[in-house]
Formats: C-alpha cells, structure tokens, sequence
C-alpha cells in the first residue's frame, strides 16, 4: 500500500501460497468491506424501499436509486452547516499545533538545555494520560473567559492535545537528521532561524505532512472534544457530534441516517485515498520506534 | 461570512504569529553574549509548547484529581466519599465490568486478526489492495462506524423481513435462526457486538504495524527453517511471532488504552444502556447529566488510574530506545 517500504528482496524459499490463503483474504477483505458497502448503497435508496428490503436487494432488479436523501439531510438535517463547522474546526486545529510543535521538537532535538530528558520522557507520558482528566477543568477556564462554545476553543484545546504527539513524531524525525547538515550550515554562519526554516522544514516535509493527515482526521473525526467544549448548538456543531444527534432523532430512517453519515465521511475518504502513504508512515512514527 | 473571516484570520494569522514570534525573539537574542544566547535560545523556542502542556495538559489533570475529592459542586471536602460511591453505584460496576471485558475482547481481537491479515497478506501479490481494505475504517469516525454498524445490526421483529446484514445472513444461513437485536439482548455478550464494531475500525492499525515489522524479519532466517522441513505454523510460531515480540508489545499496550478509554462508539450506539456502559461514557453522563463534578472527577482518575501502568510502560520502552540511538 506504498507505505515507503522496500519490496522485499525476492525471497528463494517463499512459502506456496496455498488456495486457502487466497479465500481467507478475501474472505476478509469482503467482510471489512460489506459494513461500507451497504452504508454507501442505502444512502442512496429511497425510503419506502429501504423499511422492507435490505441494501444486498438494491443489486437486482428494479435498480432504483435516488438522490433525494442527500438533498434532505443537507438542507434539512443541517448536514451543510455542519460540514462547514467541521472545516472550520479541523484546520486550525491541525495548523496551529503542526508549528508550535515544530518549534519545541526543533528545541528538544539539536539544542542542549538542562532537563531536555526529563521534559521530554513528561511528553512521552503525556501521550496516553485521557483527556477524560482534563475536562472538567479546561471546561471551567474557557467559560471563565467567555470561550465555552466557540471555535477558538476547540482550536485551543486540540492544539494542546494533539502536542505531545506532534512533537514526539516531529522530535523523532528531526533527531534523525544528520549531524554534518547542521555542522556544516553552522559554518557557514547560519543562524538557528536560517537553519529551521531552509533546512530542517523543507527536508522534513514527508513528516509534517503525515502530522497533518494525522491530526487533521483526528480532528474531524472527534466527538467527545466538540461535544464538551462546543456544546450542543447547531450553529457551531461539526458533523460528528450532528450525526450522533441524528442517530437518536431519526431512528431507524436508515435512508437519511446512512446519507448523513456517508456525508461526514466524505472529507476522511479522500484524505484516506490521495494521502494513504503519509498517514501510515504517521502511524509507523509515532509507535514502532523512534 | 463572519465565521469564514475567521477561520482565515486563524490558519494565516497563526503560523504567521508563531514566525513573528521566533524571529523577533532571536533578534532581541542576538544583542545579548553567545553564551547567554545557547542558555536561553532553548527555552523560547519551547514557551509556546509549554504554555499549552500546562495549561490543556497538567493542570486540569492535577485539578481534576483536587476535584474528585470534592462535592458535585467542587464546594466542599469530600474525602473519598465519591470513590466509595462509585464503588456503590451498580452502574460504575457494570461499566468497570465492561471495560474488562474490553480490554481483554478488543485488545485479543485486534492484535490477533491484525497479525493474521499481516502475516497472511505478505503471501499474494495484491498485498496493498488487501490492507486498504481493512485499513480504511481507520480513516472514518467511530459515530460514522456506529451508524455503519447499527444498520448490520439492525433488528425488525418477525415476521417483518431483516434488513440488517448480521440477521439476514444468519436467517438465510442458519434454519430455525431468531433475529436478535443484538445490542440489546444477552447481556453481557451485546457488548460483544460493539467491541465488533471498535475491532473493525482499529484492526488496520495492528495489521500496518505488525506488517512493517514482518518486512524486516530477515528472509534467510525464515527460508533456512523451510528448507529444514519446519511447517508453516512452525515458522509462525517459532521465527515469526518471537522477531515480532517488541511490535506486538507495541501495537498491544496501544489497543489497551484504547479499550480502557472507549467512548464515541458507545456513546452513539446504546449510550450504556441494556448493560453496555463504560468507564469513559459514564464520566460523561456525571458530568452533563447529572451534574457531579466530583464523581466525574473520580471516575476519570479511575481512568488514569488503569492507564498508568501502560504509561510507565511506554516511558520505559522510550528510555531503552534513547539509549540504543
């Protein structure tokens, strides 16, 4: 899945791939795949069809398909706004933190300072603490200063969360540069401005962008952060924290509930498609090893 | 309009901030002595960073400690009261009962089949497509997996046909089958039918770290114990689960804090009812609906509480690899 590995030298004894290998990936691949598949197909399934027959049926005869279910979860369901309150939501949250924590893992990977080991074993910890933890405090200071419910909110909160990982991923990277680039800017006079912004951002590039896909889906893709710090007005709601109002108001209106939530998957699709490599290699980062 | 202006403002405004930010500091660092500059250069660089930590990081959680000794108001001193009545609370019980079985479900399940997929993809040629496959769930969010997963669920009474995929499968299949509704039914097993659908999401993730990690087992090793005559369950057994340990190790503690902290798909599914309840949804429940602070407050140190062995874990496994660097 071009995730930056090398093939694999053609190995001599390879073991023979038996037919049952063969079905039993299939066999996976197709059960992963059905649970979408059928979302994807009853989204587009008018109503009086869908209450008696199941999304498999929609593949014989009559073929009927309709579009009128996105229409009315865009204009009716509020899907719109929220598409555009999940942009908005999604990428600041996924700027701001990329370079406050560019700064720090710059710091933590080529500058010497007392306590740079101890600091930074405190990011690695802060990785896993649950944000559970956090809540009821963060939820305090933001209504003490009147941000309870608005975007820049969750724009802060998120950079404070998606931090740690960010700069544990970028620190990583960084550290893996080599030394005689660094020697050598510094003797040609580079400053340690000249030295971040022409060497070390435009070689690591691969890695700024996997932090983008990275955070950027965990952004979109949260719903306790907004559910918490946004609140449950409509006006700012991104389409997580709509889609879960949609599931208990619209019950087992399957047609509208699918298309809204094919809707909010849309956006993380195309991300997942044109961007796959990076967001693997973001996940290899930040876990195997440094 | 106003809302657009804004967003704007913030995706330009800000890394145009944080540049401002260096580069006026370095400026006013190079008036003072090169050795002054190393001393205070680091420190600049990480403010921003450190400003956040606190503020988003350590301090609500070493608040949130102070308040789960505290009443629902965080007025007066409880002591334990609120530990000992979560302790109480059949609810925190099912729900302490339930993330067990997570963790034990989940964590099993997604390394298991994550393993399988790996182990089993790295035969055929169509590798990539394979893994995309069961990759892809990770892109979508767990409320757009629990919409996917409630309509597999889905239930009618009979004699009503089965539009839901699970029990129209089983009716077809299996003669004599009565269509369950499977998050409702057969406590404690309907928590098997959302730990499912967190598997589904989260079994990519293994299978993309546990298939690097089989990459770099050297092929000799593997094609010497062929040539030896071992069977092919030997070599997994023997060469391949073994070269995998630390990976494993890896991919597994990571599966267990997700178990523990499980929440979205809860939440949007059964919202813990019919016995389905977790640690993380029940917090959330303390917290907006019945408007306990303090036992919110301890029951996300309970949270934390479970987590720590895995964070010292993680701390220990990061020293080990700083030494090797």
């Amino acid at each position: 899945m071009g995730d930056g590995e090398p093939e694999s030298a053609v190995p001599v004894a390879r073991a023979r791939t038996g037919v049952g290998v063969h079905l039993a990936i299939l066999a996976i691949s197709l059960l992963w795949m059905a649970p979408t598949v059928g979302l994807l197909v009853s989204s587009f399934r008018p109503p009086a069809l869908i209450s008696r027959t199941g999304w498999w049926t929609a593949f014989q005869p009559p073929f009927v398909f309709t579009l009128e279910n996105y229409q009315h979860v865009l204009t009716a369901n509020n899907m719109a706004e929220s598409f555009v309150n999940s942009l908005f939501v999604s990428i600041p949250a996924t700027v701001i933190p990329i370079f406050i924590a560019a700064l720090a893992a710059y710091a933590f990977a080529w500058m010497e300072f007392p306590g740079r080991a101890p600091l930074f074993t405190i990011v690695v910890g802060l990785l896993v603490v649950p944000l559970q933890m956090t809540l009821i405090p963060v939820l305090h200071l933001f209504t003490s200063f009147g941000l309870t419910g608005t975007f820049a909110a969750i724009w802060l909160a998120h950079t404070g969360y998606g931090l740690p990982f960010a700069i544990y991923l970028l620190r990583n990277f960084f550290g893996a540069l080599p030394r005689a680039m660094f020697e050598a800017a510094a003797t040609d006079g580079a400053s340690p401005l000249d030295i971040f912004f022409r060497l070390v951002l435009p070689t690591s590039a691969p890695a700024l962008a996997s932090l983008a896909t990275f955070q950027f889906l965990w952004v979109w893709n949260d719903l306790l952060v907004a559910l918490v710090y946004l609140g449950g007005s409509p006006e700012v709601a991104p389409m997580t924290v709509t889609v879960s109002n949609l599931v208990n108001s619209l019950g087992q209106n399957w047609q509208l509930l699918t298309a809204a939530a094919f809707t909010s998957m849309v956006v993380p699709l195309a991300l997942f498609f044109s961007l796959q490599q990076y967001f693997v290699r973001g996940i290899l980062a930040g876990s195997v090893k440094g | 309009m106003d809302r657009l202006i804004q967003a704007m403002v913030v995706v330009i405004g800000v890394p145009l901030a944080t540049v401002g930010y260096v580069v006026v500091s370095e400026r006013l660092l190079s008036l003072l002595s090169d050795h002054v500059q190393l001393h205070i250069r680091p420190w600049v660089w990480l403010a921003p960073t450190l400003a956040f930590l606190a503020v988003f990081l350590v301090y609500p959680s070493i608040n949130t400690v102070y308040l789960s000794f505290l009443d629902a108001t965080s007025t007066s001193w409880l002591g334990l009261a609120n530990y000992r009545a979560l302790f109480l609370d059949p609810t925190v019980l099912n729900a302490l009962r339930n993330n067990l079985i997570w963790l034990l479900v989940f964590t099993s399940a997604t390394v298991a089949i994550g393993l399988l997929v790996a182990v089993l993809a790295d035969r055929v040629p169509y590798e990539g497509v394979a893994k995309t496959a069961i990759f892809l769930p990770m892109a979508v969010s767990f409320v757009a997996a629990g919409v996917i997963w409630k309509l597999v669920y889905d239930y009618r009474p009979p004699p009503l046909p089965q539009t839901g995929s699970l029990n129209a499968f089983l009716t077809a299949v299996l003669p004599g089958f009565e269509p369950q509704a499977w998050f409702v039914n057969n406590a404690p097993f309907n928590n098997l039918a959302l730990i499912a659908a967190a598997v589904w999401v989260w079994t990519g993730f293994c299978t993309v770290i546990l298939s690097a990690g089989l990459k770099s087992v050297p092929a000799e090793l593997i094609e010497a114990a062929r040539v030896d005559g071992a069977t092919e369950w030997q070599v997994f057994r023997m060469i391949i689960v073994p070269m995998l340990g630390s990976t494993i190790a890896v991919v597994t503690t990571t599966m267990i804090i997700f178990a523990l902290k499980a929440f979205d798909i809860v939440y949007v599914t059964t919202n813990g009812n019919f016995d389905t309840e977790v640690l993380a949804n029940r917090m959330y429940k303390e917290m907006f609906n019945v408007h306990d602070f303090g036992r919110a407050s301890a029951l996300a140190v309970l949270l934390l509480l479970a987590i720590v062995p895995v964070m010292i874990l993680n701390v220990r496994r990061f020293r080990q690899q700083e030494e090797m660097r």
